[in-house]
Order: C-alpha cells, then sequence, then structure tokens
C-alpha cells in the first residue's frame, strides 16, 4: 500500500507542474497584445508599455516562464489587475464561501445519492427503480445554471420563500468570523442569543446546494445502484442468506459496505469537479465565492486573476483526487493487505 | 398432404454487426427513446430553415416579450421581440454542429494517439500516458476555460476546447481496447502477411476496437452540448445574436421575473437533446458491452 501511494505522490509534482505550464500558456500564447487586451481600448501606449514591463512580457517567453513558475512555487500569485490586490488574499477571503457550498451540495448529494441507489438496487425493476434512475438520467442532462435559474424563478420569485442569492440577509450588516457562515450562525446564536443569522445562513443555502448537487447527486445514485447489483450478486451474499441471516443485516452490513467501495472514488472525484462546477454555480447565486470571482476576472479580461483562481482550483482538484485515492487504498483490503 | 416434396434447407444468414446491434437496440426502450429525440433535434437542424415560421434574428422591438401563444409567436417572443420557436430551432443546428465537430476532434486525436500509444508501447506509452493522466487530472471545465482564454471567446473556439480537452478520455478508452486486440491471432495472421505498422493499426486492430468509442462518443456528444452551452452562458462561447441555447438563457437571465418562457425553454432544448444522447449512448453500452450485456 506504502508503494501505492508513493507512487500516486509522486504524479502529483508533474501534475502541478502541467497545471502551472498550461495556465502560464494562456497569457503567453493569447494572440494580440495580453497587456493591451487586458487595460481595454482607451489606455494609452504608455500604460500598455509599463503593465508589459510589470507583467514581464518584455523579457523573453522563457525567462517569463522561469520567473512565473517561481512565482507560484512561492505562492505569489500577483496582483489582480483590476483591484490591484494580491490574488492569494483574495482567493483567501473568498475560498471558505465556495468550500461551505460544495460542502453542503456534497453532504446532500452523498446522503441522499447513497439512499436513492441502495432503494433502486434492492427495488430492481420497479417503479422506485424506474423513476430513481430516470431522475437520474434527467439530472445528469440539464445545465447547472438553468436548473438554478429555475429553482430561483420558482421558489423565490413565484413562491417567495427563499432568497434569490448571497449569503446572508444584507440588512443584518453581518461581519463574518470565520466567513463560514452557517458556523458563523452558530456562533452568533451564542454570543447574542439569536438564530437569526444561522436561519438566514440556512436559507441563503439552500437553492445553491441543490443547484450544485444535483449532477454528483445523480452519478452518486447510478453508481451505488450499479455496484449495489454487483455486489448483491457474489457468492458470500448468497452464503450470508442460507446461513439465515436477516435480509437486512445482508443489506446494510455485509453488501453497503462493499459496495460503497466504488463510490468512495466517485464521491472524491465530484468533490473536485464541484469545485469548477462552481463557476456556473455562483454566479447564478450572486454566491460570493471563488467560482463567481473567477466569473468577473474573465469578464473584466483580469488575466493573472484568472490564471491564479485556475492554478488555486486545479490543485486543490488535484490534492482531493489523491486524498480520495489514498482513503481509498486505506479502506479497500485488497490494496491495504498487498 | 404432399409428402414427395423436397425441403429446402432454411439458408442462414449471418447477421452483421451493425444488423445485430440494431436488433438489440429495438428491444432497448431507452435507447429507442433516445434515437427518437436524436432523430427530431437533427431534423430540425436540418431543415431549420424550412420549419422556422420567422428569421431567428429578426427583432419585433413592438412585440418584446410576447407571452406563448400569443400574436402567432407559438412559444412566445424574447426581449427583443424575436420568435422564441424560430430561435430554438436554429439552436438546434448550432448545438448539433458542436457536438458533433468537439466530438469529432476528440476523435480524430483520441484515435491517433490511443492507438499509436498501445501498438508501440515501450517508453512512448509511458510518456504519453503520463501526459493523459496530467491533462485527466486537470477539471475539464477549467482546462476548456483556459483553452478558450488562448484562443479568444467564440463558438467556433469553444468547439475546439471541448474537443481538446476530451482527447485524454478518447485516448485512454481506444488504447484499452486496442491493448487487448493486438495480440490476437489475426493480427499476427495479418502481419505474417505482410501489413505494415499503419495499415495493421488503422485497417486491421482500430475496426475492432470501435464499440467502446462509439459509445463514448455519443454520450460525449450530450456532454458537448452541455458543456458549450455553460460556456456560452459564461461568455466564452456563443457571441450575440446567435440563438445558441446558453446563451440565450444567459442574455435573458435578468427577465426571470417579467418573462420566464425566455429563460426556461432554452433549457428544455438543452435538457432533451443531451437527455437523449444519453439514453442512446446508455442503451449502446449495455449492448456493445459484452460484460454489461448479461
Amino acid at each position: 500500500m506504502i508503494k501505492h501511494i508513493l507512487k500516486r505522490l509522486a504524479l502529483l509534482i508533474p501534475t502541478l507542474f502541467g497545471v502551472i505550464t498550461l495556465v502560464f500558456l494562456m497569457i503567453a500564447l493569447a494572440p494580440g497584445d495580453p497587456a493591451r487586451i487586458m487595460l481595454g481600448e482607451r489606455a494609452n501606449a504608455e500604460q500598455v508599455a509599463q503593465l508589459r514591463v510589470e507583467l514581464g512580457l518584455d523579457k523573453p517567453l522563457i525567462q517569463q516562464y522561469g520567473l512565473y513558475l517561481g512565482r507560484v512555487v512561492r505562492f505569489d500569485l500577483g496582483k489582480s489587475i483590476a483591484s490591484g490586490q494580491q490574488i492569494a488574499k483574495e482567493i483567501a477571503e473568498r475560498f471558505p464561501a465556495t468550500i461551505e457550498l460544495a460542502w453542503y451540495a456534497m453532504l446532500f448529494a452523498t446522503t441522499l445519492g447513497v439512499i436513492l441507489g441502495v432503494t433502486s438496487a434492492i427495488r430492481r425493476n420497479t417503479w422506485v427503480d424506474y423513476s430513481t434512475m430516470g431522475g437520474a438520467l434527467v439530472g445528469v442532462s440539464m445545465p447547472v445554471f438553468w436548473l438554478g435559474l429555475v429553482l430561483i424563478m420558482v421558489f423565490s420569485v413565484w413562491l417567495d420563500l427563499l432568497p434569490t442569492g448571497g449569503r446572508m440577509n444584507i440588512r443584518y450588516y453581518f461581519t463574518p468570523i470565520t466567513n463560514f457562515y452557517v458556523l458563523d450562525g452558530i456562533i452568533m446564536w451564542f454570543k447574542e442569543g439569536t438564530p437569526k443569522y444561522l436561519g438566514s445562513a440556512i436559507q441563503h443555502l439552500i437553492l445553491p446546494t441543490i443547484a450544485l448537487g444535483t449532477i454528483p447527486l445523480a452519478i452518486i445514485a447510478r453508481t451505488t445502484r450499479s455496484s449495489m447489483l454487483e455486489v448483491m450478486q457474489q457468492d458470500y451474499i448468497k452464503t450470508a442468506r442460507s446461513a439465515g441471516i436477516k435480509e437486512k443485516r445482508v443489506i446494510y452490513r455485509y453488501a453497503l459496505r462493499n459496495a460503497l467501495l466504488p463510490v468512495i472514488t466517485v464521491i472524491g472525484l465530484q468533490f473536485g469537479l464541484l469545485l469548477s462546477g462552481a463557476i456556473l454555480t455562483e454566479t447564478v447565486f450572486s454566491w460570493p465565492g471563488i467560482g463567481r470571482w473567477i466569473y468577473i476576472a474573465i469578464g473584466a479580461r483580469d488575466y493573472p486573476a484568472v490564471q491564479g483562481g485556475i492554478i488555486f482550483i486545479s490543485t486543490f482538484f488535484v490534492l482531493i483526487n489523491l486524498a480520495v485515492d489514498i482513503l481509498y487504498s486505506v479502506v479497500n483490503p485488497k490494496i491495504r493487505l498487498q | 398432404m404432399k409428402t414427395n416434396e423436397v425441403l429446402e434447407t432454411p439458408r442462414i444468414k449471418e447477421p452483421t454487426p451493425l444488423q445485430e446491434t440494431w436488433y438489440h437496440l429495438k428491444k432497448n426502450k431507452g435507447a429507442m427513446i433516445g434515437l427518437g429525440i436524436i432523430s427530431v433535434f437533427v431534423l430540425m437542424a436540418i431543415f431549420a430553415p424550412l420549419l422556422a415560421p420567422q428569421d431567428p434574428l429578426i427583432q419585433e422591438v413592438s412585440e418584446r416579450m410576447t407571452p406563448m401563444f400569443t400574436n402567432g409567436y407559438i412559444l412566445g417572443s424574447d426581449d427583443l421581440g424575436r420568435d422564441m420557436l424560430s430561435r430554438l430551432i436554429y439552436g438546434a443546428r448550432i448545438s448539433m454542429t458542436i457536438g458533433i465537430v468537439s466530438v469529432g476532434i476528440s476523435l480524430f486525436f483520441g484515435i491517433i494517439i490511443g492507438v499509436t500509444s498501445a501498438y508501440y508501447g515501450g517508453v512512448f506509452d509511458k510518456i504519453v500516458m503520463r501526459l493523459i493522466d496530467i491533462m485527466l487530472a486537470f477539471p475539464y471545465i477549467l482546462l476548456t476555460i483556459v483553452i478558450v482564454s488562448i484562443l479568444g471567446p467564440s463558438l467556433t473556439n469553444a468547439m475546439v476546447a471541448i474537443g481538446i480537452s476530451q482527447v485524454p478520455r478518447y485516448a485512454r478508452v481506444v488504447r484499452a481496447s486496442v491493448l487487448a486486440e493486438k495480440e490476437s491471432d489475426y493480427v499476427l495472421a495479418e502481419r505474417a502477411l505482410g501489413a505494415g505498422d499503419f495499415e495493421l493499426m488503422f485497417l486491421t486492430i482500430l475496426p475492432n476496437c470501435l464499440s467502446p468509442t462509439i459509445v463514448q462518443a455519443t454520450l460525449g456528444i450530450g456532454e458537448a452540448i452541455l458543456n458549450s452551452a455553460g460556456l456560452s452562458f459564461l461568455g466564452l462561447g456563443a457571441q450575440p445574436p446567435t440563438p445558441e441555447w446558453g446563451l440565450m438563457i444567459a442574455s435573458s437571465k435578468q427577465f426571470l421575473t417579467s418573462a420566464w418562457w425566455i429563460v426556461t425553454l432554452p433549457g428544455i432544448a438543452i435538457l432533451l437533446a443531451v437527455l437523449g444522447f444519453n439514453l442512446f449512448g446508455d442503451g449502446l453500452r449495455d449492448i456493445l458491452d459484452p460484460k454489461m450485456r448479461n
């Protein structure tokens, strides 16, 4: 198992290296003068020349690459053109919002997905199975941003039940403590004795959670079902049944445990993809996380910010995949005992 | 009863792979529904100029946001007074093109990389696979954003970006099936008969490796339609006034409260088209993948 983990760790470095190189090429290979594009038509030649020097664009490509690599390795992502602030700092401020949303979306998708998957597998070829799997197929066929807009339309505009966007009722003049608003809400409940912050944080989370969680929910349900069906055909399940063990115990104690192994990998992969899917969801719900920040940076042609954001999310994605892979090898006795 | 009649032995014709697949497909309800949906969209795409009641780009400012089934607008009009139905029909043309072109790009490079990598093996294969691992480690939505940023935002570039970002997946699928085939007797026989590398790779081995690739490509078309809608939504794909479905949603999102149909209908179109490819692709997989057939 240790050999397997070391092998995965060794792959980490070239992967991150590849990510940084690709993102570097994004500016280097962009058609036209990136400094001109970033500043727009109204900037004069002097300003453009100054930005070129600032970004090191006046140097030869290979030297630019060396400098860029050197900076990124030291976690220096440069300054945003739009705000003039350190990109690393801007990301750090927005990351809790993204993580909070992704975490609840994943919690929603995993819990419901496993329950639905197991139910469909147990009731194979009944209407429960058909409607769940049909629903799952519709779920993966839907554009996330459209689902978000439809949810807003129905629950916020027509029914007036939930807020259309943001993270907290703006009239509360709330100053975040940890930047994880649900956690902050609980802290404030203890401090000020009112659950209104927590309530508002949860209300704001519901729709984006559903929108972002739908695709992983569908994929987890499908994976759980097929994995469960495969396990239920194994000999040891027949043995357990013929030994007179109750069906419930056979399913939950013997089958589900093994059926969940491939599901772990899917959950990890989906969690990573969720972070990039967040660009669309956060944009729809005005959720002040990294995704929306990247969207705004794209619109403003703030290339350094887009680069920084993409490097950050990709690194996170790679690390999550690594963590899941290690977790998988720890949980799976077939690999653990090798 | 005639007893002296010579019974003619019925000649059993071996079905071609296509006939066999069709035979199984016909029994798969999901796949047939999927095929039906795909056919409707393909016909819509081909005959768009004949089917669309109006020019999708003509604006009738006095008839902005006409509700459905009023004043001759079957599906209403949008915020600039353009006929929604006509725009949706022309949108099918764009989305089908996106799906086919981007999957075509992925297939072309994926097949070349996958086949050569598996066929030659050795250090070449190792390097290629490492590069593919790196590309797969990169979340593909971000990969497409990076590529579009390099090329500049447009519908064509979005297709190229989506196509390129999926190459590693196809290369992997093709490589796996070529590896399984390349030591088969028929390949060795062809080689003994003096077939060259190119002939062996693309004429002998490849045709026997197509099933998983076809499944991947069918599902890939749906995914490409979804991704391009997402890119257009972010302003990185189709540009106004193109009647691309994702862009139609993006440019009308502020009218959510006043004219629900402008936002909702293009989404339903995307959903149906992608659903069609997913249903058909899942059905094909069940049939073409012998592991799943039982």
